[in-house]
């Protein structure tokens, strides 16, 4: 113990010695940061919480008794499938690289089954903390398997987040086959476009700290196509069904509220200042959504709802995960207020009319949130956060132009994926569950189980 | 032997139970029932307002010798009025039998305590 202290603090005056003197550093073999790595391993724990129980949670409360089973098991369920998707293929066609033409689009196959990683192995990917490995490549400070796990997590929670369009009325077969393929091939590409360092969206400049357009716009889009195909559920009137248990609800959210602060502070991939402005800006921003919502339902409703609250936290926070690394306090708080307001009307007024029974609202809220969250990123980027960007405050309109072209490409490659897929799965193995079965729900016509007996 | 069974306002039970106290009914069961009917109520979710057909009521079920029958009678009907439409019902059953099942008892003495 005395001996590593010794050495510490000879590298230390060493490190700082070779700062002043401006020399040439030395090459050192390229070591982690244990601070970075630890936050790391708590942001995946984070980030697995938002789905379950979090997310669980938050949507199982929202369907009706019956059906509230069908919705944990099919967040369990995708943890642990797109699990395995992710160590078999998935990472590889995200993060990893390919050759010729296909390079921007998806990545190779040469990480498959986590093959050519080691546990020493560096993260390649990093955002403010980098260093010089021996091959002169800048590599992260966390190890390249922390990164993996982490980003296995988002992977999760992203086919999770679809699961409000189609509640209570999908055939479970058909939602597990649908989801992988939806992994496979519409969440790895459309992450290998921004977050690779060979995407052609992240060689355009676009910026998603958190997932905004990798999660939110990918998902919510995904939402809406399969809300309108597979139809309404058998008792849709055109206005909502009250949820069955509203507790449920607030426990949910506040969960995904836990959870967000590992999902965007965790995004800076260092435990650093940059992770700090996250986690406070998307504190904020949830807090200020959460705050709009309930005012608009207190004063055009007469009454502030639980309901109103968590929605609109939700709202906030997925709005601001495209933004967290790039905006301050002030840009928070805009985004926050515009974002409520704006999913408030779309959930309130225009879905009822629009007459599709996204029965849990996985469009209205995350899919506008984060398709506003990733627009007013190229508004609100300051160069006080990330001296490198700044939006259109700032007078780089570039910036939205940019932002506006991912957020256009994710929907259209989203959209038209999204409808290939379910025609596919619909056609080979069906996908609405019979009326029968959606009448005496899905938790005892799916899974042989209910969730609250009458007996001891 | 009589028994009742009243769709009371949740509103009101409290009013209820202390009449029927009052009254010298001190035992009952009641439960939360759903039910469906002319009135409506307004729900809110997410900034939706509409009408749901679901109305909430509690019900009570009282069984009471013939000579209380009236005064169970009018506690309930005293304390659970507000004049509103849906203050309730109220459904009156002929008992064949009562047995204690601590001490056999059958009849109306099975319903008080001689004691």
């Amino acid at each position: 113990m005395k001996r590593n202290i010794i050495v510490l603090s000879v590298l230390s005056l060493f490190s700082i010695q070779a700062l002043t003197a401006q020399t040439p550093l030395p090459r050192i073999a390229p070591g982690i940061n244990t601070g970075d790595t630890a936050w790391m391993i708590v942001a995946t724990a984070f980030v697995l919480l938002m789905t379950i129980p979090g997310l669980a949670l938050f949507y199982g409360g929202l369907v009706r008794r019956k059906n509230v089973l069908n919705v944990f098991m099919q967040c369990f369920i995708i943890v642990a499938a797109i699990t395995i998707e992710w160590i078999v293929c998935g990472y590889s066609l995200s993060f990893g690289s390919s050759k010729g033409f296909l390079a921007p689009y998806i990545g190779g196959f040469h990480w498959a089954f986590l093959n050519n990683i080691n546990i020493t192995d560096l993260s390649p990917y990093f955002v403010s903390h980098s260093q010089i490995g021996l091959d002169g490549k800048a590599v992260g400070t966390i190890p390249h398997l922390a990164f993996i796990m982490y980003q296995c997590m988002f992977a999760i929670i992203t086919p999770a987040l679809i699961i409000g369009a189609f509640a209570e009325r999908i055939n479970f077969k058909g939602f597990l086959v649908f989801t992988i393929l939806w992994a496979l091939f519409i969440y790895n590409p459309v992450t290998h476009w921004i977050w690779s360092t060979d995407g052609w969206l992240n060689k355009l400049g676009t910026l998603d700290f958190a997932g905004g357009i990798v999660v939110h716009v990918n998902a919510g889009i995904a939402a809406i196509i399969t809300a309108i195909m597979l139809g309404k559920r058998r008792d849709y009137k055109g206005h909502a069904i009250p949820p069955h248990n509203i507790t449920y609800v607030v426990m949910g959210a506040g969960l995904l509220w836990v959870g967000w602060f590992g999902f965007n502070a965790g995004s800076g991939l260092a435990a650093d200042g940059l992770a700090v402005n996250a986690l406070m800006v998307t504190h904020v921003a949830g807090s200020v959504a959460a705050l709009t919502w309930v005012m608009l339902d207190w004063i055009i409703d007469k009454k502030p709802t639980l309901i109103g609250i968590s929605t609109g936290a939700i709202a906030g926070l997925a709005a601001i995960t495209p933004a967290a690394g790039f905006v301050g306090i002030t840009g928070s708080i805009f985004i926050g207020v515009i974002v409520s307001v704006i999913c408030f009307c779309m959930v309130a007024y225009i879905k009822p009319r629009l007459g599709y029974d996204d029965s849990l609202d996985a469009f209205g809220v995350h899919g506008i949130g984060g398709i506003l969250g990733a627009l007013l990123t190229g508004v609100f980027a300051s160069p006080l956060i990330q001296s490198a960007y700044s939006g259109a405050i700032y007078g780089n309109y570039k910036q939205l132009l940019i932002q506006f072209i991912a957020v256009l490409a994710t929907i259209i490659y989203s959209g038209i994926g999204t409808f290939i897929l379910f025609k596919l799965t619909e056609k080979v193995i069906g996908i609405r569950a019979t009326d029968k079965q959606e009448a005496i729900g899905l938790d005892e016509s799916q899974h042989g189980e209910t969730a609250y007996n009458n007996f001891d | 032997m009589k028994k009742l069974e009243a769709i009371i306002r949740k509103s009101k039970f409290e009013d209820v139970k202390n009449a029927l106290y009052e009254a010298g009914i001190e035992w009952f069961s009641y439960w939360d029932i759903t039910g469906l009917g002319k009135s409506t109520e307004e729900q809110i979710v997410r900034g939706q307002v509409f009408q749901s057909s679901y109305i909430h009521r509690r019900m009570i079920s009282i069984v009471v010798r013939d000579i209380n029958l009236d005064k169970t009678l009018d506690a309930i009907l005293d304390s659970a009025w507000t004049g509103e439409t849906g203050d309730g019902k109220i459904f009156i059953y002929d008992i064949q039998d009562t047995v204690r099942i601590r001490t056999r008892e059958s009849g109306p003495e099975a319903l008080f305590n001689k004691e």
